[in-house]
């Protein structure tokens, strides 16, 4: 009797660190049993095997900041069935939406000594807003037993059990003491999406709210809260403005603390 | 004579993305350019108006490989500038977690990208089925140091533990504890992957580099150091803007970096066992004889046994440091911002990545620079190239292709660190 045909998977970088796709390789205890449950078609970063699609299921780090790029998502779109955006950076555009906030000419000039060898698109935009994305899984960086899950799930024709809820919730679900309001910690844990594990306030600091905003997130109200335990509004406005600055919710509260420019 | 183009559309088996072009012009290795279109990610000029408290968990994401690199480099700029120094068993927790890192991303260039070159497979994947005890072995050691940056770090990529004056949280003796008996297993894998690696064929290639590491007064080096060479090389961090520098090539999206006084130069695995195997115990020593890596080493394929050796070391190393743990009473010291510049090189995986902030009377970083490994090797790794070409001239395209990838992937360079995609072209002219 005939092997039934393993999935094919593909994985693909945009502008990002590698840490998401990284997050597979560190499946140390599952990599050789996904291997053989998944055709691994191609992946770059692990293998010279660089098979064409089409791929049943793709992963897709990184977001778009060339004019390139915004012509190759198109193309794994067009040979993917299923298109998974993971991490940051492909569902809001990463640390390096930063320069959506600025003048992409002032970034090149501080860091490129011959600005005119760059080509950059003067915005750093998530997959979603060039193709149709099926699943987004959040996180700067993903967490590698909610990616397997996905893949399980996918695998299985079922939803995968991925988390929805508000830090926060995880939060005390996982039984830590509240640091906002045992030692007056300003954190971000009530307005950012779960999937982490509620790490930071298990560690004694506040969220930094690197999994992006959380479902219906009442960002002023938190906000509030920051200012009574004595935040001033620029802290407010970095808190908001870093890996999911591009994201909406967070890109509003952040606004609405000052648009500090960085100095010339 | 024919005129001929080949092309790979990436390089694989290395983080990020990038080409390289080879010109061949009448049987003679005319020009080599390793590109990195990488696509800028500016952290430098967005870190202008960030906190510096902010440093570590920004710039940890320039690379999700080696993000405790980062950290490290970021906090001791910072607290340089401050004027802090953290010390004692917060000091012995920094090298712990760097420990953990250089054990994780040692063990996935060595068995995930380099190892299938020497035996002749595209993937780690495929390699299993012959070689499946060594893979097997090569992934309990990446999750020996995965499982300390979990514990000290919160999580294995962009871990959220690390902040300028120390930690948020530090481990209890029993948390670090519990992690003994996967250390002591790691240790017998670190030795038997060694010697697994010590087997591989090497090319017989030599090559009279100028390395460069850092070198601590006596430890093999992590966070601190002088800068050193074995051309004569011995100056403070803070020297480094004046003894090296970078320069931006039209070909590539990652600066070129170089000694103002000699040019090219390599750092990694290979400079730091060169500049430091007097810093390595006897057992580890004795390892590294047994497999044939001598001090002064100048063959870049044997790279892949100097990252063993320093993974052996490395575990040992955790495992010392363990032992010796008293929990700090607290997690941090106390931080007070200044104005200030401040400077830090710390060894990543891949060699030394250097951080420069200034920072004003507010904490506020004014202006900031980071120079990371892989753009250090960029212009070493196009010499490799070429070396291996030349030789290689003669060989069907699909072999000189593969012995050129070979010439890149012995320095595991990090792309996305440098800024991405590599995609090699031979132009036979």
């Amino acid at each position: 009797m005939a092997e039934p045909k393993r999935p094919s998977l593909a994985v693909w970088k945009f502008a990002s660190c590698d840490g998401c796709q990284l997050s597979l390789l560190d499946c140390e205890d599952e990599l050789l049993a996904l291997a053989g449950a998944v055709d691994i078609a191609y992946f770059a970063e692990a293998s010279s095997t660089l098979r064409p699609g089409p791929y049943d299921v793709s992963l897709v780090e990184g977001s778009i900041t060339t004019e390139a790029d915004a012509q190759r998502i198109h193309q794994v779109r067009a040979s993917s069935r299923t298109l998974i955006a993971i991490g940051a950076c492909a569902i809001a555009g990463g640390i390096q939406a930063l320069r959506n906030f600025a003048d992409v000419g002032d970034y090149i000039s501080a860091v490129y000594a011959s600005p005119k060898y760059i080509s950059t698109l003067a915005t750093s935009t998530p997959i979603a807003a060039h193709v149709k994305v099926d699943l987004e899984l959040r996180g700067c960086p993903i967490n590698k037993d909610e990616l397997l899950e996905v893949i399980s799930a996918l695998l299985a024709g079922r939803k995968p059990g991925i988390a929805e809820e508000s830090v926060c919730v995880a939060c005390k679900r996982r039984g830590t003491t509240c640091v906002m309001v045992a030692r007056g910690t300003p954190c971000l844990g009530p307005v950012t999406h779960a999937g982490c594990g509620a790490i930071c306030p298990a560690y004694g600091r506040g969220c930094y709210g690197c999994y992006g905003p959380a479902e219906q997130a009442n960002t002023a109200a938190l906000s509030a809260q920051w200012r009574r335990l004595g935040a001033d509004r620029r802290s407010i406005h970095l808190a908001f403005r870093t890996f999911n600055a591009a994201a909406e919710p967070f890109r509003r509260e952040s606004d609405a603390h000052g648009h500090e420019d960085h100095p010339a | 004579m024919a005129t001929k183009t080949i092309r790979l559309e990436y390089l694989t088996r290395v983080e990020g993305e990038g080409s390289l072009v080879l010109d061949v012009r009448e049987g003679r290795v005319e020009d080599v350019r390793l590109s990195i279109f990488e696509p800028p990610r500016f952290f430098e000029a967005f870190l202008r108006g960030r906190a510096a408290a902010e440093a570590p968990d920004l710039t940890a994401r320039i690379c999700g490989i080696c993000p405790v690199a980062y950290q490290m480099s970021a906090v001791h700029a910072v607290e340089s500038a401050f004027g802090i120094e953290v010390g004692g068993q917060l000091r012995a927790l920094r090298r712990l977690l760097y420990c953990g890192e250089w054990i994780e991303s040692h063990a996935l260039h060595i068995v995930m990208l380099h190892a299938p070159d020497f035996l002749g497979f595209p993937d780690v994947i495929a390699m299993a089925g012959a070689h499946g005890e060594a893979v097997r072995r090569g992934l309990k050691l990446k999750q020996a140091g995965n499982a300390l940056l979990k514990l000290l770090g919160g999580r294995e990529v962009h871990p959220v533990n690390v902040r300028v004056g120390g930690f948020y949280r530090v481990p209890t003796s029993g948390e670090l504890t519990a992690l003994r008996p996967a250390l002591a297993e790691a240790r017998e894998h670190a030795v038997a992957l060694a010697r697994w690696v010590g087997g591989f064929s090497f090319p017989d290639v030599g090559r009279d580099y100028e390395f460069v590491a850092l070198r601590h007064v006596d430890e093999y080096p992590m966070n601190e150091g002088r800068l050193v060479s074995n051309r004569g090389l011995d100056i403070a961090v803070a020297g480094f803007e004046a003894a090296f520098e970078e320069r931006h090539v039209a070909y590539s999206t990652a600066l070129q970096s170089v000694l103002r006084e000699r040019g090219h130069y390599l750092v990694g695995p290979l400079a730091r066992f060169n500049l430091n195997h007097d810093r390595l115990d006897e057992g580890v020593l004795a390892l590294a004889a047994e497999l044939g890596l001598r001090p002064g080493c100048g063959n870049p394929f044997r790279s892949i046994v100097a990252r063993a050796v320093e993974v052996l070391y490395a575990v040992d190393e955790a495992l010392r440091i363990i032992d010796a743990y008293v929990p700090p009473r607290e997690a941090s010291v106390r931080v007070e911002a200044r104005a200030g510049v401040g400077m830090a090189c710390t060894e990543a995986p891949r060699g030394i990545l250097y951080h420069r902030y200034r920072i004003d009377a507010d904490g506020g970083i004014v202006e900031a620079r980071i120079v990371p490994p892989t753009s250090q090797n960029q212009a070493t790794i196009e010499d490799d190239v070429r070396l291996v070409a030349t030789r290689g001239i003669d060989l069907p395209e699909e072999e000189l292709r593969e012995q050129c990838e070979r010439a890149i992937r012995n320095h595991d360079p990090c792309i996305s660190c440098s800024t991405h995609f590599l995609r090699l072209e031979v132009r036979r002219r």
